[in-house]
């Protein structure tokens, strides 16, 4: 470049050389700004989640002081002399989103499995609109329906007609014995089912869709049933997305509030009937809140910080069923 | 004829404007029991004043901890705060309305008013101790009625509530079982072992509706604007009288408000041959050097004019308003202290 005379080709060379650099140095900055950027925004997530975590803890310390481990299991919820245990929420909290699964799981497979298998093409998307549908239904609306519709039909025809037949067996006869309300724990478990269906059914219709079709026209082509393209191909191939949904479905039965505070009872009471009416962590927050002072509010932290601790461990153990599934495959 | 309009619209909005830079609205927070009279005054105080009223009912204990942030220039509850409590926080403490609890029951065949209980028995069967509405002690009170074989499902409230509050006093009051093993608060470890928690009164109202052979408690209004069977209680005197304006004016009647330090008396199980006796008022809080003295003057503007003229307002919804005698001593010996 030193060149006391350049020739106008080496000059003009030389100039579009400075300007592809100049333009690369620009990349490399607005690369790095928009890097840093999105970084940003990923932090936010994990402050967010830093700050709950932190001031759970903060808040839920006298409790934690006060009762120790033992506040996981004890059985007892007394506001005015103070003394309080988690066992009761926790069961009730368990109860009900176990059997929220029981119900969705199966019943969102049938759907799914039906809408991309078997389901004639005109059907398909009025079905499928159905059932995303019934996932934008606001949780309230769940619960005024559960405690005024579903909670009076339950009473006079689910519940005897569960007290005559499974109440009748040893072992699991007494979880359908008592009187009956229509609502409790069962009540919150079969609405919960409801809400959580379609999420359930959305998810795994998606990973079903994306089966190539190769996959699926060779099981056909080599003579399979449904049932086997299904359990031999499909099931194996989504498995992730399987246990995706239903983990996000589980996580919502397990956080849900409104709609469980209006079937479940809200009574601080541990019974061995499934008929009889408990409690949630979720429920017992949302009707305690308001009125709590000093160290009640503080279990009522730690109550959330047990909620939080459970939904983490029900995330953790789906990841290590995935990671062991796909090690067992060899991918 | 555009430009017109134009110039109209930015009237009206410069005209909005400056309307509402003079008015600003009272903030207040607290008991939802007395919500709904507070919101027809503030509706009435509006029209005649164009001041506004902005009541969050949040509650007893959030209207106290909103109180004490000094978030609102006044806080409502329930259950009067204790006058150890007042003196700290310099503040002062009034009742505005009253209004009475009354047991709501379902069973087949029965109007209201047409079971009997006395306040031992109905603290029995919160208890747990009755368990079915054949129970001779139940059938004592009511000679000639048939009560059918029926559990007894008790429904109370799941959230904490001035109305629990108010109810579980009176039990306290009338049973020594009861203040031993429950005692009295906003929320209460039921003892029953058929019992049901719904949310709010309305939830309440819904699983005693529902649930056959349920009893519960309601603030009056409610089971009187759903037409829910009450039952007819027996009071201090011996006497059965029904829930109604009278009977609870009759038991505030009778009351000596400056008997406990910031009026905070209770007025259950009074004396006197009409009174009703789960009968409860509902507190005003307020701080007797405001930080805002503007906002504090204009609360006592509003109540001043409620004591006034809301009485017939009051009536309509079921609540009683308090007697010209009992406000002019709250203008005179408690708003006196407000500077």
């Amino acid at each position: 470049m030193s060149t006391q005379t350049p020739s106008l080709a080496t000059d003009r060379s030389a100039r579009s050389e400075h300007r592809v650099l100049a333009i690369a140095r620009r990349q490399v900055w607005e690369d790095l700004i928009f890097q840093k950027v999105t970084m940003l925004f990923a932090l936010t997530v994990l402050l967010a989640i830093v700050g709950i975590i932190g001031s759970l803890f903060v808040n839920s310390w006298p409790s934690f002081s006060k009762f120790g481990f033992e506040f996981i299991w004890r059985v007892e919820w007394d506001i005015i002399n103070e003394e309080f245990g988690a066992a009761i929420a926790i069961v009730g909290t368990l109860a009900s989103a176990s059997i929220a699964l029981l119900i969705a799981v199966p019943l969102a497979f049938g759907i799914a499995l039906f809408l991309t298998e078997t389901c004639p093409v005109v059907m398909r998307r009025p079905l499928g609109t159905a059932v995303e549908l019934l996932a934008a239904v606001p949780s309230i609306i769940y619960g005024m329906f559960g405690l005024f519709v579903f909670a009076p039909l339950f009473a006079q025809y689910g519940q005897p007609a569960l007290q005559s037949t499974l109440g009748q067996m040893p072992l699991i006869g007494p979880m359908f014995g008592g009187a009956m309300n229509g609502i409790g724990i069962l009540a919150a478990g079969i609405i919960l089912a409801f809400m959580i269906l379609p999420f359930i059914a959305a998810v795994m219709r998606d990973v079903f869709e994306i089966v190539p079709p190769i996959l699926r026209e060779s099981a056909y082509g080599v003579g399979c049933t449904t049932w086997e393209v299904v359990s031999k191909v499909v099931l194996p191939y989504t498995q992730k997305g399987v246990i995706g949904g239903i983990m996000l479905g589980l996580g919502r039965a397990l956080g849900e509030t409104m709609a469980v505070t209006f079937v479940i009872g809200n009574s601080n009471r541990l019974a061995a009937s499934l008929f009889a009416p408990g409690t949630s962590i979720a429920s017992t927050l949302a009707n305690e809140f308001g009125e709590a002072d000093d160290f009640h509010m503080s279990t009522l932290y730690a109550l959330g910080l047990l909620l939080f601790v459970i939904t983490f461990v029900v995330l953790a153990i789906a990841k290590i069923m995935i990671l062991r599934a796909e090690r067992a495959k060899g991918f | 004829m555009f430009k017109r309009v134009i110039q109209s619209l930015a009237t009206v909005a410069a005209l909005s404007v400056a309307g509402t830079s003079v008015a600003a609205d009272i903030t207040g927070a607290g008991a939802t029991f007395p919500y709904p009279v507070y919101a027809k005054w503030a509706e009435a105080y509006k029209k005649q004043t164009g001041i506004g009223l902005n009541y969050q009912s949040i509650g007893s204990s959030g209207g106290i901890k909103q109180i004490r942030s000094k978030t609102v220039a006044f806080g409502a509850t329930d259950a009067p705060v204790r006058g150890a409590d007042l003196d700290r926080d310099g503040m002062v403490q009034f009742p505005a309305i009253i209004g009475g609890t009354v047991p709501v029951f379902n069973l087949e065949g029965f109007q209201p008013g047409e079971l009997r209980i006395t306040g031992p028995v109905l603290a029995e069967v919160f208890m747990g101790s009755i368990t079915n509405w054949n129970d001779a002690k139940l059938a004592a009170l009511n000679p000639g009625k048939k009560l059918p074989n029926q559990a007894i499902t008790i429904v109370h409230r799941a959230d904490g509530s001035g109305t629990t509050f108010n109810f579980t006093e009176y039990l306290s009051m009338v049973s020594p079982a009861w203040k031993d093993k429950v005692g009295t608060g906003a929320a209460v470890k039921w003892p029953a072992a058929s019992s049901v928690g719904g949310k709010g009164n309305e939830g309440v109202a819904a699983n005693v509706r529902r649930v056959k052979g349920g009893i519960g408690y309601v603030e009056y209004a409610y089971a009187k604007r759903n037409k829910m069977p009450y039952m007819m209680m027996q009071n201090r005197d011996g006497k059965y009288v029904s829930p109604d304006d009278k009977t609870f004016a009759a038991a505030a009647a009778g009351a000596d408000w400056f008997a406990a330090p910031g009026m905070g008396i209770s007025i259950n199980d009074q004396p006197g041959a009409d009174t009703w006796p789960i009968s409860t008022a509902s507190f005003i809080l307020m701080y007797k050097s405001p930080a805002n003295k503007k906002d504090s003057d204009e609360v006592l503007k509003f109540f001043d004019w409620s004591f006034k003229n809301g009485k017939d307002l009051a009536l309509e919804l079921d609540y009683v308003p308090l007697p010209d005698s009992l406000t002019a001593q709250i203008r005179s010996k408690v708003w006196s202290q407000i500077k």
